[in-house]
């Protein structure tokens, strides 16, 4: 098993804590908008369409990445934007 | 020689994140945790976007304007009553799209060490988990799919072969790489039947559970991508949402007074949702 590896095991185990702690007490009002919220965070697999699609042009990586880079998109912009609409409504 | 800054903007992007999620559970400061949260991303996208693996932006910028066009178009249009279905659409597109980058490492011209075979195998199984039952999620809510319960005999058992059936094959993947393609292919099949049959036996109200504990594979589905390309602020994220998202299901399963076994398992949820102790304006399911 090499360094890297082990950092990024750590890294996991701690980010999964912070994961289970960070939420608290949350109100049910806002369970709907917190799950939109975190849903358009989990398209943070944008980063790993970027570098399928951007580091190999032309292969069968890149165009698996043009796919998964748009539906990441979808969900990214797609999703802030309905969490704040979402939001907005709990205002008025 | 890797640009020092990119793991430095991804840090400041996770702690983003952290601090947006936390905003994002009080009522206060929930605005603003949407727009921390979505400043994380932008970091995030930047600092990849400086990564000198990166030969070809051209394809890239499509895929960024055509994906944010129809987010935001969707996101825009939707009526006020449909969103809990958006949201299960969305979060099909978030795992299908950990699916694609994890075959998308799959299909490259390298031999593909063990460690990598084995992550790809999980992060493909996860992705298409979620992709395939957010997508049945959407279709229930949004009326394409009868919202009751869909249930028959022996379910159970053949959600149990076809999970056994994927350990399999993925040992299988590992052990004898020349036959990992295949391999990896039937595990991606098998995967979105999972899917499907995992979300058909459940019911109108327990849907917004369902689509919460989906949420939390998605984000599952992305950290084991980011095992696969050793990528921390993928790890980092993605376990983030992966654990808040399970305490959020959790929640919400209290709230109706079940356990999450029981939604998942019992197929009760063809009620309609009389829970006393949610008070969930968001919650307007078709049945």
């Amino acid at each position: 098993m090499n360094g890297q590896l082990l950092v990024e095991i750590y890294v996991f185990v701690l980010a999964v804590f912070v994961g289970f702690e960070v939420i608290s007490k949350v109100p049910p009002t806002l369970h709907t908008p917190l799950m939109s919220g975190s849903n358009a965070i989990s398209g943070i697999t944008i980063v790993g369409a970027l570098l399928a699609t951007g580091s190999l042009p032309g292969t069968l990586s890149a165009t698996l990445g043009l796919i998964a880079i748009i539906l990441a998109m979808i969900n990214v912009v797609g999703g802030f934007m309905v969490t704040g609409r979402m939001l907005r409504m709990f205002k008025k | 020689m890797q640009n020092i800054f990119i793991p430095i903007i991804y840090l400041f992007s996770a702690v983003f994140f952290i601090l947006g999620l936390r905003q994002l559970s009080h009522p206060r400061t929930a605005p603003k945790g949407n727009t921390t949260a979505a400043i994380g991303m932008l970091l995030a996208i930047i600092a990849t976007l400086l990564n000198n693996q990166i030969l070809d932006f051209q394809t890239i910028f499509i895929g960024i304007v055509i994906g944010s066009a129809i987010g935001a178009v969707l996101a825009k249009r939707v009526e006020m009553t449909s969103m809990p279905q958006l949201v299960a659409l969305f979060n099909g597109f978030g795992g299908g799209a950990s699916l694609l980058v994890g075959a998308a490492e799959f299909y490259k011209d390298e031999p593909l060490v063990v460690f990598t075979l084995a992550t790809v195998t999980i992060s493909v199984l996860i992705g298409a988990v979620t992709f395939s039952g957010s997508l049945v999620a959407f279709s229930k809510l949004q009326g394409l799919l009868r919202g009751a319960p869909i249930k028959f005999r022996g379910q159970h058992s053949i959600n149990g072969i076809l999970a056994v059936s994927i350990i399999l094959l993925a040992v299988y993947a590992v052990f004898d790489p020349t036959q990992a393609s295949n391999a990896v292919l039937a595990i991606i099949v098998i995967s979105l039947f999972l899917g499907i049959l995992f979300v058909i036996p459940i019911g109108g109200a327990d849907m917004p559970v369902v689509i919460a504990l989906l949420n939390s594979f998605s984000g599952l589905a992305a950290c084991a991508t980011g095992f696969v390309i050793q990528n921390d602020a993928l790890i980092i994220s993605g376990s983030l949402v992966g654990a808040s998202g399970i305490i959020l299901t959790d929640s919400m399963c209290k709230g109706m007074n079940r356990t999450i076994w029981n939604v998942l398992f019992s197929g009760i949820g063809s009620d309609d949702g009389k829970s006393p102790l949610v008070v969930d304006p968001m919650k307007t399911v078709k049945s």
